[in-house]
């Protein structure tokens, strides 16, 4: 099985890496449209500013063929939100993959959003998101709010979209890669898609 | 429900685990990857790697750190040790560390803090805090404590705050190294002050002083060293306590 990574400059691409490694797979780290669109399956990884994260992939030449993959793809964090329209982080135009908007945490609490997290709803059932009954790590501003692609909640300040799937298209806000034996199982969910 | 964190600090000098006692006097308590998976596994929430050494030395050894540590580790972990400008943080970060812990050289170069976090994002930008309380008032300590500065506390953690730290972690010198708990009473005024996440650090003697770090100082996160390197907490048992009395733990 081919799985390429987007290479597009993310903080955690690396650790994302790493963490397929320990599940014996050994992903291809690309931002060469052939070789993504060649993948069986594709990891869009994101930690940072989402304008500055657009403004790389639109130098690179990917934003317009993220959205044309028709293989599974997942989403970390930032990689998630990017599949919105827009994110009021830098007010930035985002892939459009769903339409919805990224939004600001209004500082009721403590922001970031950091640390261990779970849901307090169930959730819809999900052939890759299936375990946050356990704590997953988040660190995060900002956040997607429910919509109709929705599978997991989390409720800090806002109940907000903990995990997302649309088509063929999956986003979690938490960082799978970091979570522990949790993590693990749901990227070994999305291997065994 | 958010989890208030465990985390355990390793400090590491010439690739080895060690631990000052009130920065003075370093005891080896081993590999820090071993330690690291350990911990991970063992159900630590974090980890803190600092290079006491690295200030010294090339950025190289900080890097390889982060690099071996990031292929075995499933947990988030921080480096901290001689990261005094983008590239270093930018060399640690593409090694796989999630965050970057920073301290004398914030102090010596404030800006540094909106660098990083308008390169890296804020939460990536843990600033670390010496200090030591000198008749009321607590005075910022660098160079591992070495150099009192006229900086005090709170003014600087808010000035951090306000230049895009995501997270502080603040050491209490009178506490490091004492077993007796933590700075509370500073770390509660710290929480009252701050819209960021405070790692409590020093004084970590027992289960106990975690729970009051918790309920008291209004931490968000626990630091400690010796307690979990000489086995005197083991981690599980330390969740289980802390569950029991109520804390939110993963």
């Amino acid at each position: 099985m081919k799985l390429v990574i987007i290479n597009y400059g993310a903080g955690n691409t690396q650790s994302v890496k790493y963490a397929f490694q320990r599940l014996g797979i050994n992903p291809v780290l690309s931002n060469n449209v052939d070789e993504i669109f060649s993948a069986d399956k594709v990891i869009f990884p994101g930690v940072g500013h989402a304008q500055a994260a657009m403004n790389e992939l639109m130098a690179q030449g990917l934003e317009k063929f993220i959205p044309q993959l028709t293989q599974p793809v997942l989403g970390i964090c930032l990689g998630m939100q990017l599949l919105c329209q827009f994110s009021e982080e830098g007010n930035t135009q985002c892939l459009g993959i769903i339409n919805d908007t990224v939004k600001k945490f209004e500082p009721l609490l403590k922001v970031p959003h950091m640390g261990w997290d779970g849901s307090t709803t169930a959730p819809i059932k999900n052939a890759v998101f299936n375990n946050i009954k356990e704590q997953v790590y988040f660190v995060h501003s900002y956040y997607v709010p429910i919509n109709q692609y929705t599978i997991e909640t989390c409720d800090y300040i806002t109940p907000f979209s903990a995990s997302i799937q649309k088509d063929n298209f999956y986003g979690c806000q938490y960082h799978p890669e970091k979570s522990g034996k949790v993590g693990e199982q749901i990227l070994k969910n999305f291997l065994a898609l | 429900m958010l989890s208030k964190r465990i985390i355990p600090c390793l400090d590491i000098k010439d690739g080895r685990t060690v631990k000052g006692v009130n920065f003075v006097g370093l005891r080896d308590a081993g590999d820090p990857v071993e330690l690291a998976k350990l911990y991970a596994e063992e159900g630590a929430d974090e980890l803190v790697l600092l290079d006491i050494t690295a200030t010294h030395e090339k950025r190289k050894t900080v890097v390889e750190l982060a690099t071996k540590v990031a292929q075995q580790l499933n947990i988030p972990f921080t480096i901290g040790g001689g990261i005094a400008s983008v590239e270093d943080a930018h060399a640690v970060l593409n090694a796989g560390a999630d965050k970057i812990s920073i301290n004398s050289a914030a102090v010596k170069n404030p800006q540094l803090i909106n660098d990083l976090s308008e390169k890296f994002g804020s939460q990536c930008v843990v600033v670390a805090i010496d200090a030591k309380e000198v008749d009321g008032t607590w005075f910022v300590h660098l160079n591992g404590g070495r150099i009192k500065t006229d900086l005090e506390l709170f003014a600087w953690a808010k000035e951090a705050e306000e230049r895009g730290a995501g997270e502080i972690l603040f050491t209490s010198m009178n506490h490091d190294g004492t077993k007796a708990g933590f700075a509370n009473e500073a770390l509660a005024n710290m929480s009252a002050l701050l819209n960021i996440p405070i790692i409590a650090s020093g004084g970590a003697g027992n289960m106990q002083h975690i729970r009051d770090t918790f309920i008291h100082g209004k931490a968000d996160a626990a630091l400690a060293a010796s307690i979990f390197h000489f086995k005197e907490i083991a981690i599980p048992d330390l969740k289980n306590y802390l569950k029991k009395e109520g804390i939110s733990i993963r």
